[in-house]
């Protein structure tokens, strides 16, 4: 029989606080199989693992079980350290008497019952696991990121300097994200497009980066190291390689729309580019506004083109690329404001949300970044901006902080005192954070130099008079009620996954938290990488965050993606299914079921066979089986039976 | 006299249910230690038999949880979960097997907080149905 040694953590206090580790060991060391226990501090620290290392000789062990935190945590750990006494990592157990057992219970009696259960189950399962090796598979060396914003770009960059292929998928006709939306960035007030183009060009240049903009991923499938994907290009109607970008189709396009790169502060044709600095520079054409779909209608863009660049009867184009990783960075959208009746937005034109006032301060904007009301063209005298609009609001709204809007709005008001020297800004705001690098000294700078009022309290209601707005609020710190007569609001709304993210997220398989933001694999020690293998997570598509963490978050998920091509191979998990040649009838039930295509019928034995490297260890295909001829390599029907018994019996 | 204490054999998908545990005990939740965790990789491994040996042997209870329909880890695990599990409440019916006591509930990594309130409420039915009365009677 195995010699199995139980290695029992007491986490600090944390599973000894409610389990009673002495008791635990004493009355486990009798049970059949257990060659050696002992009970430790800290079984991840180096003396820990060192306990387990020097054990294994002492004792003579071959198998090894950790009772302590989630499998997900330190497992690799321990495995570790058994391989370097050279026994197969898969003679470790871990049994997690923390997150499924002390943190739950407050009963040290019934903490140290269910702990006793929990970890001779995983001495049943132990006793039958066999000895693996990793199953290797070839290894793609390229990359697909999902999202051009600025996550997207740095992580693209950063992997195609390293010398490896990038494929980067971007659904809107242009790169950029919201970043090229930006007037100018706190805290450092540096021009959003002055130090975004350049990446953007860089992009576009670099050799190793293969850009699909205008585009989506319909389809997935394989695994870490060996992707397959289908991209879509949808129609853009106009052919960029024609296409000189003269821009004589605008001019005489008849259709004027809301600009989306303004927020709808500006117009834009129904045949447009996005902006003047977008990548990849080609026109689109907006085929919900165009007229030219209906020939009789409209073919004026496509009668002033002399390069003749302008085809209405483009279809969508599918690509198939290889690729070993994903980097998911959709980014965010602003919580939407049609959510906040109370302050009167879409009601009253001079109620705007942050990025439309983004807009209005940006030299590119549709005032040329002149300080203009959008109702009457008025220089607006009073603004009052209103912070955790949607935001930390769990009853009503979003329940968590945005982080950037407390900083974006003390920018946006410092901003427009630039613009506006005898202007007031009001802020209604909860807490002000400023936690960053730098920030702390902004805010101060900002309240001492740009004579901004700071009112503590929320408002409750926003209303029309004449052509003034009236924000009624109350400062809690001083219990009195406040009136403001402004020209114009400001709502500092917070972000939230993008819209398109959730469709993308779920073809990927991805996990996300009860917001829609992706969950990274640990909250701080593995902070990019998602939990299943070969997906990275970059930007606010994992969390609210502003540049300098965006950007740190895209190079760290590079570096990541970098180590990862850095080997020739890719190791597979051993955990997959296998076959009893001489029970199996060859009835193909588990050849239907694979969602993998890993199950095949051998024509000449007329038995089912597992191609190792396809199989991602399910098991869907073992349950299936009549004849119980298939199996899951250390979780048969046998080993799963003993620990339901473990449980079960009086 | 001794507070009746359920034993609920209880399989978790690793990617889903596994993790939403986790997470609430990461977010120090309570429920009873009634409950008793078996990982497997995906709902779609739980062989009918597990079932209906964990019930025979004495389990009072036993509870499968699975990621949500349209969101298995292997696309579609949870759906032949949900299919067998009714064909196993129709064979616990045939049997006269008392199947109020199988549950079948869908939570994902994020939902921690459900995990704590299906198996507070569950092993609340469970106490008041009392004992498994089949595991002296049947055996298999
Ligand atoms: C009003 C406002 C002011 C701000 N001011 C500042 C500031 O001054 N300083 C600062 O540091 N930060 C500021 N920020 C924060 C900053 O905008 C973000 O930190 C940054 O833009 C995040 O970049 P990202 O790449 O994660 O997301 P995004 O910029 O949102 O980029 C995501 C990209 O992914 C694409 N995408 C989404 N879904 C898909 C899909 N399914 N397929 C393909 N592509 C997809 C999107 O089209 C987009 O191009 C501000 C934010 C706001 C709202
Ligand atoms: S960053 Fe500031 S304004 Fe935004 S939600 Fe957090 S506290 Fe509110």
């Amino acid at each position: 029989m195995k010699r199995i040694g139980v290695f029992i953590c007491h986490c600090g206090i944390n599973i000894k606080g409610t389990v009673d580790v002495e008791r635990l060991t004493e009355e486990l060391a009798q049970y059949p199989g257990v060659a050696y226990i002992e009970n430790y501090i800290f079984m991840c620290s180096e003396p820990g693992q060192k306990l387990i290392r020097d054990t294994i000789i002492e004792h003579k062990l071959d198998g090894v079980v950790v009772a302590a935190c989630s499998p997900t945590l330190h497992e690799t750990t321990f495995q570790d350290a058994l391989e370097e006494m050279n026994i197969n990592r898969h003679q470790l157990e871990v049994a997690n008497i923390r997150e499924q057992c002390s943190w739950v219970h407050d009963d040290i009696e019934e903490g140290t019952r269910k702990a006793n259960l929990i970890i001779k189950t995983a001495v049943e399962k132990l006793k039958l696991n066999e000895s693996l090796t990793p199953i290797f598979a070839s290894l793609t060396k390229r990359v697909l990121i999902i999202g051009g914003g600025i996550a997207g770009i740095q992580a693209a960059l950063d992997i195609a300097d390293g010398g490896y292929e990038v494929i980067l998928v971007e659904k809107e006709p242009s790169i950029g994200g919201h970043m090229i939306q930006l007037s100018e960035t706190f805290p450092t007030l540096d021009c959003s497009q002055c130090i975004m183009t350049p990446k953007m060009v860089a992009v576009n240049k670099h050799k190793n980066i293969k850009l699909y903009a205008n585009s989506e991923l319909e389809s997935i499938e394989g695994f870490v190291g060996n992707f397959k994907v289908n991209i879509k290009r949808k129609p853009q109607y106009v052919d960029p390689d024609k296409c000189t970008i003269c821009d004589d189709c605008t001019p005489v396009c008849p259709v004027v729309v809301p600009s989306e790169y303004d927020e709808g502060m500006g117009w834009r044709k129904a045949i447009y580019i996005p902006f003047p600095q977008s990548i990849p520079a080609t026109f689109t054409i907006d085929t919900e506004n165009c007229l030219g779909f209906n020939p009789i209608a409209c073919t004026k863009c496509s009668d002033a083109c002399e390069p003749d660049a302008i085809d209405y009867d483009k279809k969508p184009e599918y690509f198939e690329e290889e690729i070993g990783a994903v980097i998911v960075a959709t980014g965010f959208d602003l919580y939407s404001v049609d959510n906040m009746a109370e302050y009167g937005y879409g009601k009253y034109p001079d109620v705007l949300d942050g990025l439309q006032f983004e807009r209005i301060l940006s030299a590119t904007g549709p005032t040329g970044g002149e300080m203009y009301r959008p109702s009457d063209g008025k220089v607006p005298k009073e603004i009052v901006f209103i912070q955790c609009s949607g935001s930390r609001d769990p009853e009503r709204h979003l329940p968590y902080c945005s982080r950037i809007c407390c900083m974006y709005t003390l920018k946006h008001a410092k901003l427009y005192k630039h613009k506006v020297h005898d202007g007031q800004p009001y802020i209604f705001y909860i807490d002000i954070r400023s936690g960053g690098k730098r920030y702390e000294e902004f805010v101060q700078q900002a309240v001492s130099e740009d004579g901004i009022v700071y009112f503590r309290g929320k408002v409750a209601r926003i209303y029309k008079e004449a052509d003034k707005m009236i924000v009624h609020g109350i400062d809690t710190l001083t219990s009195k009620k406040i009136e403001i007569k402004a020209d114009m609001v400001v709502l500092a709304m917070g972000i939230k996954p993008n819209n398109s993210a959730e469709k993308v997220i779920s073809n990927l398989k991805l996990n996300t938290d009860e917001n829609g933001f992706l969950i990274e694999a640990h909250p701080k020690l593995r902070p990019v990488e998602s939990l299943q293998s070969g997906f990275y997570l970059a930007g606010t598509a994992q969390g609210p965050k502003d540049i300098p963490d965006t950007v740190s978050q895209a190079s760290a998920a590079a570096a990541k993606v970098l180590a990862l091509l850095s080997n020739d191979e890719i190791s597979h998990s051993p955990i997959v299914a296998i076959v009893n040649e001489e029970l199996c009838s060859g009835c193909g039930i588990c050849v239907s079921t694979c969602p993998y295509g890993a199950r095949e019928l051998d024509e000449i034995k007329k038995i089912a066979t597992v191609n190792d490297v396809l199989c991602e260890g399910c098991g869907a295909c073992i349950s299936v089986c009549p004849s119980s001829a298939a199996q899951q390599k250390n979780l048969t029907d046998e080993q799963i039976l003993n620990m339901v018994k473990i449980y079960s019996y009086l | 006299m001794k507070e009746y204490k359920p034993k609920i054999v209880c399989f978790l998908c690793k990617w889903c249910t596994s993790a939403g545990a986790d997470l609430a005990g990461t977010s120090r939740l309570k429920y009873p230690s009634s409950i008793l965790p078996i990982r497997v990789m995906c709902s779609s491994r739980i062989d009918p038999m597990f079932v209906v040996k964990a019930f025979l042997n004495g389990a009072d209870g036993v509870f499968i949880g699975g990621c949500h329909p349209g969101d298995c880890h292997y696309h579609e695990g949870n759906y032949h979960t949900r299919r067998r599990f009714a064909m196993l409440i129709k064979v616990f019916n045939t049997l006269g097997l008392e199947s109020k006591r199988l549950k079948l509930s869908w939570i994902s990594a994020s939902e921690g907080t459900k995990f704590a309130k299906v198996s507070n409420e569950y092993t609340e039915e469970i106490k008041n149905y009392g004992e498994n009365p089949s595991k002296w009677n049947v055996f298999l």
